[in-house]
This record gives C-alpha cells, structure tokens and sequence, in this order.
C-alpha cells in the first residue's frame, strides 16, 4: 500500500475485540479520496466491524482511525460522511419518501430528494411502508439515504445485496457518476464482479486483517480472477 | 435521467430543525402504530370509563383520573420508548442516525421531544376525557407546579429506564419484558393504585418507585396537597438511571 498521508480514511493498526475473540486483528489499510476502495472478505472477516469502527459506533481496542483527516465519530465527520449499514437501517412503518425528505432535513444542502428518487429508481415504491418493501428495494432507499446529504465520503456496507441485476447495474453507474463527482466511495462485497467492474483499489481481509492488496489489475496479474484470488487467500467458515 | 449533482457539498441543517424534525418524523410514525395508541389512549381511556362507572380499587373519578393520567406518562415514556428503540436498534435505524448530523446526543433530544408531545397530548386528551366524566381538580398553583416537575422528572426516568432494556437486549427480549414490567407496576407499583390500598408491609417500599411516586404526586397534587416525597425519589431514580443508560446503551444489535 502506497504512503498516504491525504487519505480520506486511513485505519492503521485497528483492534476490535468481541468477548475476548478479535474481530479486528491490528488491520491496516487507506483509502485515496475520490477513488473507489473494495473491501472483500467472507462473513465474520471484520468488514461491518471495520465500517462501525469509521462512523464512530464502535471504540476500538487499539489502532487508530482517521476520517477526512479528523477523529472518526465526530460531529464533523458524521456531517462530511454518508453512511449505508448492512442492516435495513429504517423504521418499519416510514415509506421511502418520508425516509428521505426526513434525513434530507438533516442537512444544510441535499440532493434534491425527487431527483434523487428517479435516478435509483425509488419511484415506484415512494409511498410504500418500508416493512413491505423487497431486499433490493430497501438497499436502493438505504444508499439513497447515504447519499443525500452530498457526502464527501460514503461508507456503504454490501450496497447491492439483494438487487436483481437491473438494479445492481444502475447501482453500478450511480457509483461511478459518485467517483466522477469527486466523492470517496468505501464499499464492502461479496460480488467479485463488482470489484472487478468498479474498484480502484482492493483489500481483501480475513480473519480481521488484510490478507492482500492492490489494484485488480494488481491482484489479477499472474492469471487468476479475482475470484480465485478470494479464495487463495481466505479461510472463510466452513459450511455445516 | 436527471442530472444529478452529486458533487460534495457537505453541511448540516442547524441543530434545532435537526431535532425537530426527528422528532416530529417519530411523533408521525407513533400515531400510525395501533399498538402504541392502544397503550397510549385506547386503555388509559379505557380505565377511566370502567372505572367511573364501576369504582372497584381505583376509586372515584377524583382518584382515578390523575391515576390515569400517571399511566398515560408510564406507558408513553417506558413501554412505548423501550419497544420502540429495541426495533430501531434491530433495524440499524440508530446506526443510520447517529451517523448523521443528528447524531447520538440529537437522536436523544429528539426522541425526548417526540415523548413530551406525545405526552402532552395525552395528557390533554385524558384530562378532558376525565373532565367529562366528572373529574374536578382542586389543584393550587404550588400542587400544580409539584405535579408538572413529577410528571417531567418521570418522563426522563421512564425513559432511562427504557433505553436500559433497549439498549442492552435483543428487541424481542424488550417487547416481551417492556410488557411485563407495564402490567407488573400498573398492578403492583401504586401507580394507579393509590398507596395505601396496599398491605401496609409493602407502603413504605412502595413509596421508594418511581411509579409510586409520579402517582402519589398527581393523586394528591390534584387535591391541593403538596407530598414532599415524591420528587426526590424521582429525582434519585433519575441520576441513577441516566448514569446506567450512559454505560449500558449500545446503539448496534
């Protein structure tokens, strides 16, 4: 990993431990501002943790984290930051426009929530209570959600799960228009074609550390995929 | 396809709108919940109609109403809270917000705003319920100031208390015990049974719940009379629950 010292995010030598069991095991890495930066790993690899870690929600053991050059959890990182966690992240009974217009209050210059709406394709479903909306559907008003408040950085945890490929696509072109635009884009997935498709540069963690690094060309460059690349380097739980 | 500007262009909206509109955005989504307006005014109204016209242990109107008014408090700042919170923790909806300009201390602020409206129209509602049923409180201005920093002096107990089990155990844990903990003090924390209707062996513990003591203080509050009890046995269970909430809450599942 290159000496970055203008990081949007810089993680350096994190420890996060659950009842004693590291989830985090002294993992170290960056990520440039503007590029798109793919953590890949399977369940139980640290990723959400490390996520949790960069928003505030979690005080780590050890390691520092550092956000936009600030303190992670900050009032000014939780301003320059969107934020998309794994879990559903709304209330049951909120429909998605509510949702969004509510968190675009929060804010001092939003996206325009319509605008934002047609591009991700929310339409359809605006009135709608969130409980009843498909697995896909509800990640599209999550990143909406993230989006919002015109972030500097966005953290988004496995954007895409559950998207058919439609929508997995127009999430795809979303993110590039995000890292055209300037925005630091950190992403965690199990999709290696995504990686594939949009990183700038890859971790990929096990175990709570960074098994390996680079860019895919990087990662690729003796001949195998990314996929194989995956497998080579972790363990991952072994079915039961 | 719009042009989206999807440029950073970070800020945030000032604080009071921040929490504002939070908690307008909860106030909404709780009057959409049958449940909740179950807890919050189908029974406490409930209650008051029964029980004027049958009597039994809660009493006469003049007893009943502040007793029920005590539970409008209750269910809208404890059960309702502790319910509440445990889903918005399962759901990452705490996770979502606390990463945002709302953040935790905003979230907080907030949700304590969405219960004070929530509880001042209660409060409205049942007093004008109760009005019509016969009610005719003999409240002075000291009793009546008494009555109204019991009542907010509850309201941040109750909630403490409710972000204690919501913050520290699984959602279904919280439903089941919030429910529990509402029926066992409606029943046996003289909250809307006066005091003395109790064994006299159990009064004085009794007088040491926060239950008992936003109950007393309204029952005798709406007489003109001016317990010295009740709100420092608020006020104790306040600094201690607000100190635990400070340590226990976690904001993920």
């Amino acid at each position: 990993m290159p000496s970055r010292d203008a990081d949007a995010l810089v993680v350096d030598d994190l420890v996060v431990s659950f009842g004693g069991r590291p989830a985090l095991d002294r993992l170290t890495l960056a990520a440039a501002p503007g590029e798109l930066t793919a953590l890949l790993g399977p369940n139980g690899a640290g990723k959400t943790t490390l996520l949790r870690c960069c928003t505030g929600l979690l005080r780590p053991s050890s390691g520092t984290v550092r956000v936009l050059g600030g303190a992670a959890g900050t009032a000014d990182a939780a301003t320059r930051v969107g934020s998309m966690p794994q879990s559903t992240g709304a209330w049951s009974g909120i429909t998605p426009a509510e949702l969004l217009r509510y968190l675009a209050g929060l804010y001092a210059h939003p996206l325009d929530v319509a605008a934002l709406s047609r591009r991700l394709g929310l339409d359809a479903f605006a009135r709608t209570p969130y409980r009843r909306l498909s697995g896909g559907q509800q990640q599209a008003v999550n990143l909406a959600g993230a989006l919002v408040g015109r972030p500097e950085l966005v953290f988004l945890d496995e954007p895409t799960a559950g998207m058919d490929p439609h929508a997995r696509h127009a999430t795809w072109s979303l993110l590039r228009d995000l890292r055209s635009a300037g925005v630091t884009v950190v992403l965690t997935t199990h999709a290696m074609d995504e990686a594939q498709v949009l990183a700038d540069y890859v971790f990929i963690v096990d175990r709570g550390v960074v098994a390996v690094e680079g860019t895919v060309a990087e990662l690729t460059g003796s001949g195998q995929t990314l996929e194989q690349v995956f497998l080579a380097n972790t363990e991952g739980a072994a079915p039961r | 396809m719009s042009a989206l500007d999807f440029s950073p262009a970070p800020g945030a909206a000032p604080a009071p709108r921040r929490v504002l509109s939070h908690a307008l955005t909860e106030t909404r989504l709780l009057v959409r919940n049958g449940e909740q307006l179950l807890l919050a005014l189908v029974i406490p109204v409930a209650i008051l109609v029964i029980g004027r016209f049958v009597g039994g242990r809660f009493g006469q109107i003049g007893t009943l109403a502040p007793s029920v008014l005590a539970l409008a408090v209750w269910s809208s700042s404890f059960t309702s809270v502790a319910i509440a919170t445990g889903f918005e923790r399962r759901y990452g909806v705490l996770e979502r917000l606390a990463a945002t300009p709302l953040g935790r201390r905003g979230l907080l602020a907030g949700k304590a705003t969405a219960v004070a409206l929530i509880v001042t129209a209660q409060l409205v509602l049942l007093s004008l319920v109760a009005a019509a049923l016969g009610w005719r409180p003999e409240f002075s201005v000291l009793s009546a100031a008494a009555a109204l920093v019991a009542v907010l002096l509850a309201i941040a107990t109750f909630c403490c208390l409710a972000l204690i089990l919501a913050g520290t155990l699984q959602a279904e844990a919280t439903l089941a015990l919030a429910n529990l903990i509402y029926l066992a003090f409606v029943a046996g924390g003289a909250l809307v049974i006066p005091v003395t209707s109790y064994p006299a062996v159990l009064q004085p513990v009794l007088r040491l719940l926060p239950t008992a003591a936003l109950g007393e203080m309204l029952r005798a509050g709406s007489l003109g009379q001016l317990p010295w009890w009740p709100i420092p046995v608020l006020a104790i269970w306040l600094l201690v629950s607000s100190l635990v909430v400070s340590r226990v809450f976690r904001w993920t599942s």
